[in-house]
């Protein structure tokens, strides 16, 4: 051991309080809650920071062509937006109702006219980052953030070649992505009071207290026919109380029940939220998104399935091998993903409701 | 007064057939397959498959009393169940029907619908954390806590990561807001399209969140607040939700939010992280939030430029219609509910404003003509929901029952026809229009517009 002077003393300990410091700087960086958080990498920053705004910060370098965008559309997206972008099956259509004059004016027509059955995202958005960004992070549905920039590149172009915004043999990229004109930029405001919490409102009631509306007139009701379309409504309300609800499974009754209730449903007996089998597994575990009773959706309707495997054997344990590791090819291009978190049990349930065509 | 025998109006039961057992056990259990099973064969050899006489238990013997007087129940003879039989607890086996639904045809998968709060059973302003209404985009998921993270970046000296171990040390607040999809009541712009305020106004639910004011943190981080008007929040979800919020306006009341109502979030509702956006439309209140990125200029997002914008009657889209205005509903009764008989009725309700706090609600018996003052039920809080009540005696005859709220702004709920003749009937967003509710001679309510 050696004797350490005062001077060295000193200045060892200033030393060790300089980087004790500049830890606390890396680990806190305020003085306020030390030890709280820690600085971003710039690895960090790049990873998770990949909003991309209308003057296009945040904007990756890449390119791709209408025809490459075609291809990967034909695969990944048309399943739920349609070979033109025009289906209404899941969502509602990405392009239609543009025109070339629309591009001319920044102002989309249809959204005047009403001819058009529904707004589409190109009638609507104003921006072209806005697509780009929406795809990049979201896309495909069922498998967000799958695609690179190259990807989102071409698949932008091919929806803008969709609208007649750019040419079929267009090459978009971050060089030119700027020239695009979206046929709706100019239909677009933030000019309403709605921004601020201290905007003005567009319209204010009135106050009056009697003899307000001399004439009460109803310009609206739900027609008869929508009694039960959103099921028996005795069962969504208190089984007791004041307040029932009306069986809607039969017509109004004619007299008042009385105060005991007699005459309404009684909620008990028909419990609606108890309902389990395979038919709530089927919509829990959202294998509704991709499979409809009747109907081809993305994958093959019950009706299908069940038609495909009627009498094979061995196809219950075939399907439940692929419900739990997923598929492809056998209907179509779009694989199925694997379901690994469903029970081996409701694996069961589900493939054997699914042969009985869901019955 | 009417003798208790008189007031009876139920068919005796037919007690050769259910046994005393029986109906306390069903009065203790509700019906179960079993219980139900039983019933029907008894009632298939008595009654050849009637219904009748499922509320028989409820029967008063002639001139004696009632039976739940009269008679020992089952819970009052024998030994209940232990403590910690439910350790986290369930409602009640009688309130199986006040449950979050879906409405049937308004979207076509369930990853991306909402499941409305049922608004028609719930009492006071605060909303049961299992019924607080649902909205996904792409699905939700159970985000692992551990492995969750904030980053902080954009116009910051010190863009920073926070694990949910650094946000649950730092000052946290608790407050009591409303939140509301700028879509709730927008199916009913053009007409009357479903018949319960748990489809025409149930995504709108009010609780008490617990988190870090946002404010704390974009200063912990050196945010330049005065370049930076406006902040990106974007969710851990397969959409990675991102929503502009406006600085200027939320900053103050902003939350980086991690529990409700006294617990965590539920998973349906962001479980760990959501962003807390008090006055502004549930969009913004981003769920399993993971990122804040403070900017100079608004984002237009996915959903914010091209799902959340309103279609005005000269073909212009509004965007950025962030703040939910003043607005009210009564909940009972409401449409497809059902009163029993004529006479005294608390017909109750809720009322909200995105601006501030409700001063004052009216409710009006004949569509609108004539307005009576409501109680209004403390606690009375900014951009929260307010309670009211008000006494009525029905006379047995038809009535259209409507409430009207004001704030501290002096705004005042407007009619339809007011909303219609700005915004036209494509706008979607924000209708915060008076609601009526037509109640018939026979007891029945049903949603009606007026005007």
């Amino acid at each position: 051991m050696f004797k350490l002077d005062k001077f060295s003393i000193g200045l060892g300990f200033a030393a060790l309080i300089a980087i004790t410091a500049q830890q606390a700087l890396a680990q806190s960086g305020s003085a306020k809650f030390p030890g709280i958080g820690r600085t971003a990498t710039p690895a960090e920053v790049a990873a998770w920071d990949i909003d991309v705004r209308p003057d296009f910060k945040g904007l990756p370098k890449g390119s791709g062509s209408v025809e490459k965008g075609q291809v990967i559309w034909e695969a990944k997206c048309a399943s739920c937006h349609g070979t033109f972008g025009e289906s209404n099956e899941i969502f509602t259509p990405i392009a239609g109702g543009t025109t070339k004059d629309d591009v001319k004016t920044g102002r989309v027509a249809s959204l005047n006219d009403m001819k058009q059955p529904q707004r589409t995202t190109l009638m609507k958005v104003p921006t072209v980052s806005t697509l780009w960004d929406y795809i990049y992070r979201a896309m495909p549905w069922n498998a967000p953030r799958s695609l690179t920039p190259d990807d989102t590149y071409a698949l932008v172009a091919f929806i803008l070649s969709l609208g007649e915004i750019v040419p079929d043999d267009f090459v978009l990229s971050d060089k030119n992505i700027a020239e695009v004109k979206m046929p709706n930029r100019n239909g677009m405001t933030t000019k309403h009071g709605f921004w601020n919490v201290s905007g003005k409102p567009d319209v204010n009631g009135n106050a009056c207290m009697h003899n307000c509306v001399p004439f009460v007139q109803i310009g609206s009701t739900l027609p008869d026919f929508a009694r039960n379309a959103h099921e028996n409504i005795a069962e969504q309300n208190r089984m007791y109380g004041p307040y029932r609800g009306a069986d809607t499974t039969k017509p109004p009754i004619k007299e008042l029940p009385g105060a005991s209730g007699a005459g309404l449903a009684h909620a008990a007996d028909t419990h609606s939220s108890a309902a389990k089998g395979p038919a709530t597994l089927f919509k829990n575990e959202n294998c509704s998104a991709c499979h409809a009773p009747n109907a081809k959706l993305v994958g093959p309707s019950i009706a299908d399935v069940a038609k495909k495997y009627d009498g094979q054997s061995g196809a219950l344990e075939k399907l439940m091998a692929k419900v739990k590791s997923g598929g492809a090819g056998v209907w179509g291009s779009i694989p199925m993903p694997p379901q690994a978190q469903l029970s081996d049990e409701d694996r069961k349930a589900l493939v054997v409701w699914m042969l009985s065509g869901g019955k | 007064m009417e003798k208790p025998a008189n007031r009876a109006r139920l068919v005796k039961a037919p007690e050769h057939f259910i046994s005393q057992e029986l109906i306390a056990d069903i009065n203790a259990n509700g019906l179960d397959e079993n219980r139900r099973g039983f019933l029907r064969k008894g009632f298939m050899s008595a009654l050849g498959g009637a219904a009748a006489g499922l509320t028989a238990p409820l029967a008063m013997a002639a001139g004696e009393g009632d039976p739940a007087i009269l008679e020992k129940q089952e819970w009052q003879t024998t030994l209940g169940k232990n403590v910690a039989t439910m350790p986290y607890g369930v409602p009640s086996i009688y309130e199986s029907n006040l449950i979050r639904r879906e409405s049937p045809g308004l979207t076509r998968v369930s990853a991306a619908s909402v499941a409305f709060t049922p608004l028609q059973g719930l009492f006071g302003t605060i909303t049961p954390n299992g019924l607080h209404f649902e909205r996904h985009h792409q699905g939700w998921y159970n985000l692992n806590p551990e492995t969750h993270r904030l980053m902080v970046n954009g116009l910051v000296k010190n863009p920073r990561v926070f694990t949910m171990n650094d946000l649950m040390r730092l000052p946290s607040v608790s407050r009591t807001h409303f939140i509301e999809c700028g879509a709730n009541t927008g199916l009913e712009w053009g007409n009357v399209a479903v018949p319960t305020v748990q489809y025409t106004h149930g995504m709108l639910s009010c609780c008490e969140f617990t988190g870090v004011p946002l404010k704390v943190l974009l200063e912990e981080c050196g945010a330049d607040l005065k370049k930076g008007k406006f902040m990106l929040a974007e969710g851990g979800d397969g959409s990675g939700m991102t929503r502009t919020i406006n600085l200027e306006s939320c900053l103050n009341d902003t939350i980086v939010a991690w529990a409700m109502n006294g617990e965590m979030l539920r998973p349906e509702n962001g479980f760990p992280l959501r962003l807390v956006v008090p006055g502004v439309q549930g969009v913004s209140w981003v769920k399993w939030l993971r990122r804040l990125e403070v900017g100079d200029m608004p984002w237009n997002s996915k959903d914010e430029a091209v799902h959340y914008i309103e279609l005005m009657p000269n073909g212009m889209h509004r965007q950025y219609a962030s703040i939910q205005e003043c607005k009210s509903v009564i909940t009972t009764p409401s449409g497809g509910q059902q009163l029993l008989d004529k006479g005294f009725y608390n017909v109750s309700g809720m009322a909200w404003s995105g601006r501030g706090k409700i001063t004052r609600v009216d409710v009006s018996f004949d569509g609108g003509n004539n307005w009576r003052t409501a109680r209004l039920e403390t606690p009375i809080l900014t951009k929260s929901i307010t309670r009211f009540n008000i006494d009525w005696v029905w006379d047995g005859s038809p009535a259209i029952l409507q409430s009207r709220a004001f704030d501290d702004t002096g705004y005042i709920q407007p009619s339809i026809k007011k909303l219609r003749d700005v915004r036209g009937t494509r706008s979607i967003y924000h209708n915060n229009a008076i609601q009526s509710w037509k109640l018939d001679s026979n007891g029945e309510v049903s949603n009606v517009q007026v005007g």
